[in-house]
């Protein structure tokens, strides 16, 4: 079994319908844009090398190095694959390896995928591609820039996508923006550090072996200007909206009401079952026990009636194999 | 170790396995919609829901406890939620004395935590069972089928053809540097330097498992040109979808909405 390397793929169910879709809206062009930008760039090499390095992101993320008191750091890899392969075709290859982990592997949720690939694979890319560029172009072309460069794109790429991935939870009143942000914002400042560090490792070893790859990234101008200002407009938006909102939750929630985020509380039209108790019994208690009871032979008469009938279904056939 | 027991998928012979992919997918994605579209608190519904995969993960033969060990799987994401019971103002459940605060948790809270926690699991079992009884192939198909662009289809298809012999790679890396790592049975004895020490260590592993990756890569882009790829994703035409299959999408729908519909009347 695959380690599960961060708590930054958000399952089904913890985001509202509302944000779920906003967020497909915006991923679903980018990564359309991103396909057809990677093919310009690779041509007909993009199925191969595309796939493999996406591939070789999820076998990546299973290597870790102990850090203390049992816990340990993953490679998540958002930085390095920006660095490395430019910002169009990493945002590609990790939206491959999101897909594939909530597809298969139920590491994230199915319908808020949007969610779970604008978080890491734009939100986290974008980040990286700016903060990397930046300290790049101040530093020159002295050869430690990339290291500077790798470790806080690393750093900023990690801490802003779990920023966004609490702002969601927030929107989505599944999860109190004064608890979320600072916890989520916490902990990945410190799984941020981790992932710093392989990345700086990684960028190391590169330049010791294959300088030609990094050399690529370093020296291409700046096509990306469009991608350097989204990244920064998201950094100032979140390193903003994310002390905000969690000072004032109340506010956060009025924007979600506002723009219709958070399901407003409506009144049932029928009470047929008042407060959740069964009709014509006046004890509460055991009107919810009714209830209860009644669910739960629902369950078991579908669940047995299910089985019965496959069970006579299935043993004539069993008889003819043998 | 062999990784081939990564891949989730189980093959058995039952109705599930043999449903149509496209449906399935569809099925399970509108399954997750309803689950998430439920309002708080609709309990019953939940327990028809709940009947309703516990009725599909018995039909599919794939086993129920092996449904239920894989759909914990989520459950760490839940501590998300547990604050909820604490914030959302309502009526008070209990009240906690810490230190100088005192914290109020309310039914509300708890309702709203708990629907969160069910509709999760709910959703995830629908997801364990879509990818226990398809294999990748089908599940690509239905992709494509569901206009999902030809050229991702085809890189996740490349992407699953070479994720074993890469996680096989990683798993060489990872049992070449235990061999190399000694251990102290003292306690308290520190071993393997200082966690930068230890970071770039793991990030060398990454580098060269990246660097095999693009060699790789470039060897197997030549292996498909030398077998005649143009760049052009080929595949066969679709088969037409069985009045059966048809007949199942529209009637499980149609009771999904009916589900729905009734949760709105009463708890929405």
């Amino acid at each position: 079994m695959l380690p599960a390397p961060i708590a930054m793929h958000i399952p089904d169910g913890f985001l509202s319908v509302q944000v779920t879709i906003f967020l497909w809206l915006i991923t679903i062009p980018v990564v359309g844009y991103a396909l057809k930008r990677v093919g310009v760039d690779l041509g007909e090499r993009q199925v191969p090398i595309m796939g493999v390095l996406a591939a070789a992101i999820f076998a990546g993320q299973m290597l870790n190095f102990a850090v203390a008191g049992g816990t340990s750091g993953h490679l998540i890899g958002a930085a390095l694959a920006t660095i490395l392969l430019g910002p169009w075709a990493a945002t590609l290859v990790l939206t491959c390896v999101i897909t594939i982990q909530a597809l298969i592997f139920q590491d994230g949720g199915l319908l808020v995928l949007g969610a779970n690939i604008f978080n890491m694979a734009i939100v986290g890319v974008t980040v990286a591609y700016m903060v990397f560029r930046t300290v790049n172009s101040l530093a020159g072309e002295r050869p430690w820039s990339i290291f500077i460069g790798g470790f806080l794109a690393a750093w900023v790429s990690v801490e802003v996508a779990a920023l966004g991935t609490a702002l969601e939870l927030a929107l989505s009143g599944t999860s109190p923006a004064n608890i979320a942000i600072p916890a989520m914002g916490g902990i990945h400042a410190l799984i941020g550090i981790g992932e710093g560090l392989i990345t700086v490792g990684a960028l190391a070893f590169l330049r010791a072996s294959r300088r030609d790859l990094l050399k690529s990234s370093e020296t291409a101008p700046i096509r990306g200007r469009l991608v350097w200002v989204v990244g920064l407009v998201l950094v100032i938006l979140l390193a903003v909206a994310s002390p905000l909102a969690s000072r004032h939750p109340d506010g956060l929630i009025w924007v979600a009401t506002q723009y219709g985020f958070l399901n407003s509380e409506q009144s049932p039209i029928i009470k047929l079952i008042p407060h959740y108790l069964f009709p014509g019994v006046q004890n509460k208690t055991l009107a919810t026990i009714l209830a209860a009871m009644l669910g739960t032979v629902i369950v078991f008469g579908v669940a047995l009636g299910v089985a019965y009938s496959r069970r006579r279904k299935t043993s004539p056939g069993d008889d003819q194999q043998v | 170790m062999h990784v081939h027991f990564l891949d989730p998928y189980r093959p058995r012979n039952s109705p599930i396995h043999r449903l149509d992919p496209r449906i399935k997918l569809v099925l399970t994605v509108v399954f997750i919609l309803t689950n998430t579209l439920i309002p708080t608190a609709a309990w019953p519904v939940y327990i028809l829901l709940f009947a309703l995969i516990l009725s599909v993960e018995l039909i599919s033969d794939l086993g129920v406890s092996f449904v239920l060990k894989r759909s914990s799987l989520a459950i760490p994401f839940v501590l998300a939620a547990l604050p909820l019971i604490l914030t959302v103002p309502g009526k008070t459940l209990f009240i906690l004395p810490v230190g100088s605060w005192t914290i109020h948790a309310s039914y509300l809270g708890l309702e709203r935590f708990i629907s969160i926690a069910i509709k999760s699991w709910l959703s995830m079992q629908a997801a364990i069972v879509l990818a226990a009884s398809t294999s990748f192939p089908e599940l690509l198909v239905a992709m494509r089928a569901l206009r999902v662009p030809r050229l991702l289809v085809s890189i996740f298809g490349l992407m699953w053809r070479y994720l074993f012999v890469l996680v096989d790679e990683a798993t060489r890396l990872i049992r070449a540097r235990s061999a190399r790592s000694g251990q102290s049975e003292k306690p308290g004895t520190k071993t393997g330097g200082n966690i930068s020490w230890r970071a770039r260590v793991a990030g060398g592993m990454a580098g060269n498992l990246f660097l095999r990756a693009f060699e790789r890569s470039d060897r197997i882009y030549m292996a498909m040109v030398s077998r005649g790829y143009d760049g052009e994703a080929r595949t066969l035409p679709l088969p037409d979808i069985r009045p059966v299959y048809w007949a199942i999408l529209i009637a499980s729908l149609s009771l999904l909405s009916l589900l729905l519909g009734f949760a709105y009347l009463f708890w929405g």
